[in-house]
């Protein structure tokens, strides 16, 4: 046992990062001044991990995922993906991307939008089908292939989503407020679902988040962000058991970290504007 | 079956608005022939009655109002005389075989029918090419754009002789082509706007995600832009057909054609035929009513297809 864990923490010491910033700064041009998005971001992200990004709205997280995604370009400092820049990354196909809002298309059935992505990176039409079934069953949708999206529930529908995300092999999933706008009870559920697929799947997770509760049941590494300009302010590296049940919630190591969070926040937001 | 109330009863109005208004519309004209009946009119002579208001013909002559409703050649028919002479001019002489005789409003609406059919796909056609081009470059969008709403603030009634002279002059022979043309130049407005709209109905999520997987231009368009702008297309189709037709009997009025709807308008006009212009208009709203819904049918097979609506 103890032999194992000590290879784990050599193992993680001496692999490179997944995903590593380095004093990252965006700046957005507009027409009120220059905007400072992110300042100074560093951060090294390991393989498997499940890191949570938090902070007020205007702090930076979906702006520092969607550098990662390249879909924003940074002004300065260095960030790789898997080693590469954020571009060749794109072009691997490193990531599968989850937006707030599920995005699929009206006129596809689950099925059909979940070959959305394969289609266009030009999987036969076999190789299309297997993995339909293999991630329609990993989000516990199977009977749903045939289905049009206003057929399902709001979180039927940001699962078939995260089953896109999911379809092609990228090793990285970037989920920006997957969950946001679903009702608690829901939330609750597709939380505990996300956290099977993570230990199932070994993805790299990075995950933008409003919720503090949702942000420490979740995740390995909890992210700390505040505004103007948005900045790291708090790294936790979470104490809590790969083996989540719901009710690990109420335990007090948990919500010693809850109340870590809540600090980090509250000493990064000025109250005063 | 619940529409159908609200429909007929806007129907009934209509019909009694009508029929109320062919009295005044026909009275000088029911008085004249009330007076070479030998009948007492007052007054009792046609050109002393052009100096009189109708509503005094009519407080004067209300035995004779009655005549106005049977007129041959009255100046508003009523809508039983234009069916009559609808039915006249089509189903009566298809039954005899001469459907396609000049003087059946299936041959003349036939002609229309063509040219309006030729000007709807060109319409179509560039009215597409066109929204493609404003969606994908922005030099296109500032320079087509303001130049197609001015091309529809131009009278088309100005505009249609010179297109017939022009294609004339290069040596075209008909009118089917010009009449095309100038259907074309009112059908493609509607489907460029619309398909504008309709290519950038998606939103940047939906971009960005495309984005994601490194999809080209080609695959965003044919598997995002496309798809989407499926509603938008077919409601612009159903605005260009219509305008397609007004544009090709526009094409058949000013210029001296002798068949067609347009035509058969204008001929009633000059021969001073109410009846025959009421029933090429009438004629000319069926066929536009039926294009128009078969557009309709189209869209609701596509869409449900598509599986866009429940």
């Amino acid at each position: 046992m103890q032999d194992q864990a000590d290879a784990a923490v050599l193992d993680r010491s001496t692999t490179k990062p997944v995903i590593s910033a380095k004093s990252l700064d965006l700046t957005f041009q507009t027409n009120d001044g220059p905007v400072h998005a992110l300042s100074g971001v560093d951060l090294d992200i390991g393989k498997g991990e499940f890191v949570s990004f938090i902070g007020p709205s205007g702090c930076g997280k979906t702006t520092f995922l969607r550098c990662i995604a390249a879909l924003e370009t940074p002004t300065g400092g260095t960030l790789t993906v898997n080693g590469m820049t954020p571009d060749e990354a794109r072009r691997a196909r490193a990531y599968g991307y989850v937006f707030q809002a599920a995005g699929l298309y009206p006129w596809r059935t689950i099925e059909k939008n979940i070959a959305l992505p394969l289609e266009i990176m030009g999987y036969s039409k076999a190789e299309q089908n297997a993995r339909i079934a293999r991630v329609l069953d990993l989000v516990e949708l199977s009977n749903f292939g045939k289905k049009y999206p206003w057929q399902l529930s709001g979180g039927m529908q940001q699962r078939a989503s995260i089953a896109r995300a999911l379809a092609f092999d990228a090793d990285i999933l970037l989920m920006d407020e997957p969950f946001g706008a679903l009702d608690e009870i829901v939330r609750d559920h597709l939380n505990e679902q996300l956290l099977e697929l993570w230990a199932r799947t070994e993805k790299t997770i990075g995950f933008v988040t409003h919720s503090i509760p949702e942000a420490v049941y979740l995740s390995t590494k909890i992210v700390v962000m505040s505004p103007r300009p948005g900045r790291i302010t708090d790294v936790i590296d979470s104490p809590l058991p790969k083996e989540r049940p719901l009710d690990i919630r109420d335990t007090p190591e948990f919500l010693a970290i809850a109340h870590r969070v809540r600090e980090g926040l509250r000493a990064g937001h000025a109250y005063d504007d | 079956m619940r529409n159908l109330v609200p429909i007929l009863t806007v129907l009934a109005a209509i019909v009694a608005l009508w029929y109320a208004a062919v009295a005044p519309m026909n009275i000088r004209g029911a008085l004249d022939v009330a007076e070479r009946a030998g009948s007492d009119v007052v007054p009792a002579e046609s050109r002393t009655r052009f100096e009189q208001s109708i509503w005094r013909l009519m407080a004067d002559n209300s035995e004779h109002i009655a005549l106005g409703y049977s007129l041959d050649r009255p100046r508003l028919p009523t809508p039983v005389q234009v069916g009559a002479e609808l039915w006249k001019t089509t189903g009566e002489m298809a039954l005899r075989g001469r459907a396609l005789s000049k003087r059946s409003l299936i041959y003349h609406g036939w002609i229309t029918l063509q040219s309006t059919l030729w000007g709807f796909g060109l319409g179509t056609v560039l009215g597409m090419a066109g929204a493609i081009a404003i969606v994908y470059s922005r030099v296109v969008n500032m320079s087509l754009m303001p130049w197609a709403i001015i091309s529809q603030t131009v009278p088309i009634v100005a505009l249609a002789p010179m297109i017939i002279v022009l294609s004339s002059q290069v040596g075209v022979e008909g009118r089917t082509v010009p009449k095309a043309i100038i259907s074309a130049y009112l059908c493609y407005f509607p489907v460029l706007v619309g398909m504008v709209k309709g290519l950038r109905s998606p939103g940047a999520a939906q971009l960005d995600l495309l984005r994601t997987y490194s999809a080209s231009g080609l695959q965003a368009f044919l598997k995002l832009r496309l798809p989407a702008s499926m509603p938008y297309l077919f409601t612009s189709l159903k605005i260009g057909i219509a305008a397609a037709l007004v544009g090709t009997i526009v094409g058949e009025l000013p210029t001296g054609a002798i068949s067609g709807l347009g035509a058969r308008i204008l001929i009633g006009d000059q021969f001073g035929t109410p009846l025959a212009i009421w029933a090429a208009l009438f004629a000319a709203a069926i066929l536009a009513g039926v294009l128009v819904t078969l557009l309709d049918l189209m869209q609701r097979v596509t869409l449900r297809r598509m599986g866009m609506q429940a």
